[in-house]
C-alpha cells in the first residue's frame, strides 16, 4: 500500500493492494457521507490487477486521518450489523420454537404457523 | 405521497422520494443513485452525512425464512455499497475446503483424469474451513490444512454398469496411502484427524451422498486420492461457500387513485404474480387495494397499459435490501453472513495496520 502525491496532506491517493470494488466502494461511501470531505472517488486500474486507489481530499483535515475514520466507522457497522442480525437470529428461533411447541399441542390453527413462514 | 415511515417535515417530499426510492416507470427507472455527499441537501439545511448514533437508531434487520440451506432476511437502513459489500464477499471470499489435488493411480473409466479430477473439485465437502488453515504451495500437507479422500471402485459383475457417486468417496483421517510403495507418504499427519475433538462425532464427508461422479462399464475401475483444502471463492469458484447470495430492494406499489370496479378487475388480472386483492366496499361496489407488494417482480405489466401509470406507481426502498443467501453446505446460511462481516473487518484492520 502507498500513498499519492503528499505535497499538502489535505488530499491523498491511497492505492490498496489485493482489494477490489467490496472495500473501495464501500469506503468511498463512507467518506464521501463524512462532511470533512470534499471529495472521494475510486477506481480500479486494470481488471487483473488487484488493486483499488481511492482518492480523497478534505475541507483541511489530513486525508489519511479522514481514511483512518472511514475505517473505524465501516468495522462500527459491521460490528452493528452483527449483533443486530445475531438478535433477530435468536428471537427468529425463539418465535419458531414457540409456533412449534403450539402446533404441537394443537392449540392454534394454520393461521398463525403460516403467518411466520410467508409475512 | 404517504411516507409514514420517515419523519415529516425535513425534505420537501419530492426530494424526499427521490433521496429514498426508485421510481419504476414503464420506460425506465429513475433516480436510480443513492445520493451520497454529505451535503447534498446543505441548501435546505438537512445533513447527509453518516452518524453512527443514526444508522444504529434506524438499523433493523428481520429474518423472514431459516432452514438448514437457505435464509431470507431483510436488512433495512442500510446503503446498497456496504449490502453489496457483504454479497461479494459471500461469494468470493468466505472459504470453504474443496478438493485440490487428484492423484490418480488407475482410471480405466470413459471419464478423462481431467474431467473427472474436475467434477471432483466441485463436489461441496462438509466441513467447517474455521478449523483448518490455509495450504501455500511449499507447505507440507498436514492434518491442519488437508483432508484425504480414497475413491477406490471397480465394476466387476458382467453386464451391469456401476454408477459412482460422492458417498464413495471415503475420508481418510489419517492422511494420504501414496504410493503404496514408499515409507514417505503425500502427507505427514501428526495425529489422525478422527481423533481432533471436532471431528470424532462425525466422518468428513460429501454434502450430499447422489452426485455422480463417473459410471463405470464391466471392467473399469478407478483408483485416486483426492486432496482437500482451504481456499476462497476469488481462486475458483469451486471454493464458493454459496450457491447464491443475492439482494433485492423491497418493491413497494402505490395506487395515486381509488381503483374502483371494473378498472380493479383488469388491475388484479393484469398483475402476473397477483399483487393485487379486490376490496369490497358494499353491495357492487369493489376498489383494488396493493395485498402483497412483496410479490411483485417489477415486470411494469401493470404500468404499461392506457392511462395506467397515471394510478398506479412501482417503486423500490433503496435501503430496504431482501437479502437471501443459500448455502451449499459446508456452513449454515445464517453463519455464513456473520463470516462475512468478520472478513469485512478483517480488512479494515489490514488497511488499518498498514497506514499507521
Amino acid at each position: 500500500m502507498e500513498i499519492g502525491s503528499e505535497v499538502d496532506p489535505s488530499s491523498a491517493t491511497f492505492s490498496l493492494t489485493d482489494e477490489d470494488h467490496t472495500l473501495g466502494n464501500s469506503l468511498r461511501y463512507i467518506l464521501n457521507k463524512d462532511p470533512r470531505v470534499s471529495f472521494c472517488g475510486y477506481s480500479v486500474p486494470h481488471p487483473s490487477e488487484a488493486r483499488v486507489n481511492i482518492r480523497v481530499q478534505t475541507t483541511g483535515a489530513p486525508a489519511r486521518d479522514v481514511l483512518k475514520d472511514a475505517l473505524h466507522d465501516l468495522m462500527a457497522i459491521g460490528e452493528h450489523v452483527r449483533a443486530t442480525f445475531e438478535r433477530a437470529l435468536e428471537q427468529h428461533k425463539v418465535t419458531r420454537s414457540m409456533n412449534e411447541m403450539s402446533m404441537r399441542s394443537g392449540l392454534t390453527s394454520q393461521h398463525t404457523s403460516g403467518s411466520v413462514r410467508d409475512q | 405521497m404517504e411516507m409514514d415511515d420517515l419523519p415529516k417535515g425535513e425534505l420537501p417530499p419530492h426530494l424526499e422520494l427521490q433521496r429514498t426510492r426508485v421510481v419504476c416507470a414503464a420506460d425506465a427507472p429513475s433516480y436510480t443513485e443513492s445520493v451520497q455527499y454529505s451535503g447534498a441537501y446543505m441548501a435546505y439545511d438537512v445533513d447527509n452525512s453518516l452518524r453512527m448514533e443514526d444508522f444504529r437508531k434506524n438499523f433493523r434487520v428481520e429474518i423472514k425464512s431459516l432452514n438448514e440451506d437457505d435464509i431470507e432476511f431483510d436488512l433495512i437502513g442500510i446503503d446498497a455499497a456496504l449490502a453489496n459489500a457483504f454479497r461479494r464477499i459471500l461469494i468470493a471470499e468466505v472459504p470453504t475446503v474443496a478438493i485440490e489435488k487428484v492423484y490418480i493411480a488407475n482410471n480405466t473409466s470413459v471419464i478423462q483424469d481431467e474431467v473427472l479430477a474436475h467434477r471432483l473439485g466441485l463436489v461441496p465437502i462438509k466441513a467447517d474451513p474455521r478449523l483448518f488453515d490455509y495450504k501455500t504451495d511449499e507447505e507440507i500437507a498436514n492434518e491442519k490444512n488437508t483432508i484425504v479422500f480414497k475413491l477406490d471402485v471397480e465394476c466387476t459383475h458382467m453386464g451391469e454398469r456401476v454408477k459412482n457417486a460422492s458417498d464413495q468417496l471415503k475420508w481418510l483421517p489419517a492422511g494420504s496411502e501414496m504410493p503404496p510403495d514408499s515409507k514417505t507418504k503425500f502427507t505427514s499427519f501428526g495425529c489422525s484427524q478422527d481423533s481432533l475433538p471436532a471431528f470424532t462425532s462425525e466422518a468428513i464427508a460429501s454434502r450430499y451422498p447422489d452426485i455422480v461422479l463417473a459410471k463405470l462399464r464391466p471392467g473399469q475401475a478407478i483408483e485416486i486420492e483426492a486432496h482437500a483444502v482451504k481456499g476462497i471463492g476469488k481462486t475458483h469458484a469451486k471454493w464458493s461457500p454459496v450457491a447464491t447470495a443475492k439482494y433485492r430492494m423491497l418493491p413497494e406499489v402505490v395506487l395515486l387513485e381509488d381503483i374502483e370496479g371494473d378498472l380493479a378487475d383488469e388491475l388484479v388480472r393484469t398483475c402476473p404474480v397477483n399483487v393485487f386483492d379486490i376490496e369490497d366496499m358494499g353491495p357492487g361496489e369493489r376498489r383494488a387495494t396493493v395485498a402483497r407488494p412483496r410479490d411483485c417482480t417489477l415486470c411494469r405489466e401493470c404500468v404499461r397499459g392506457d392511462g395506467w401509470d397515471k394510478r398506479v406507481q412501482l417503486r423500490r426502498v433503496k435501503e430496504h435490501f431482501i437479502f437471501s443467501i443459500e448455502s451449499t453446505g459446508a456452513l449454515p446460511p445464517e453463519v455464513l453472513f456473520t463470516e462475512s462481516i468478520k472478513i469485512l473487518t478483517e480488512k479494515c484492520q489490514r488497511i488499518l495496520t498498514e497506514l499507521l
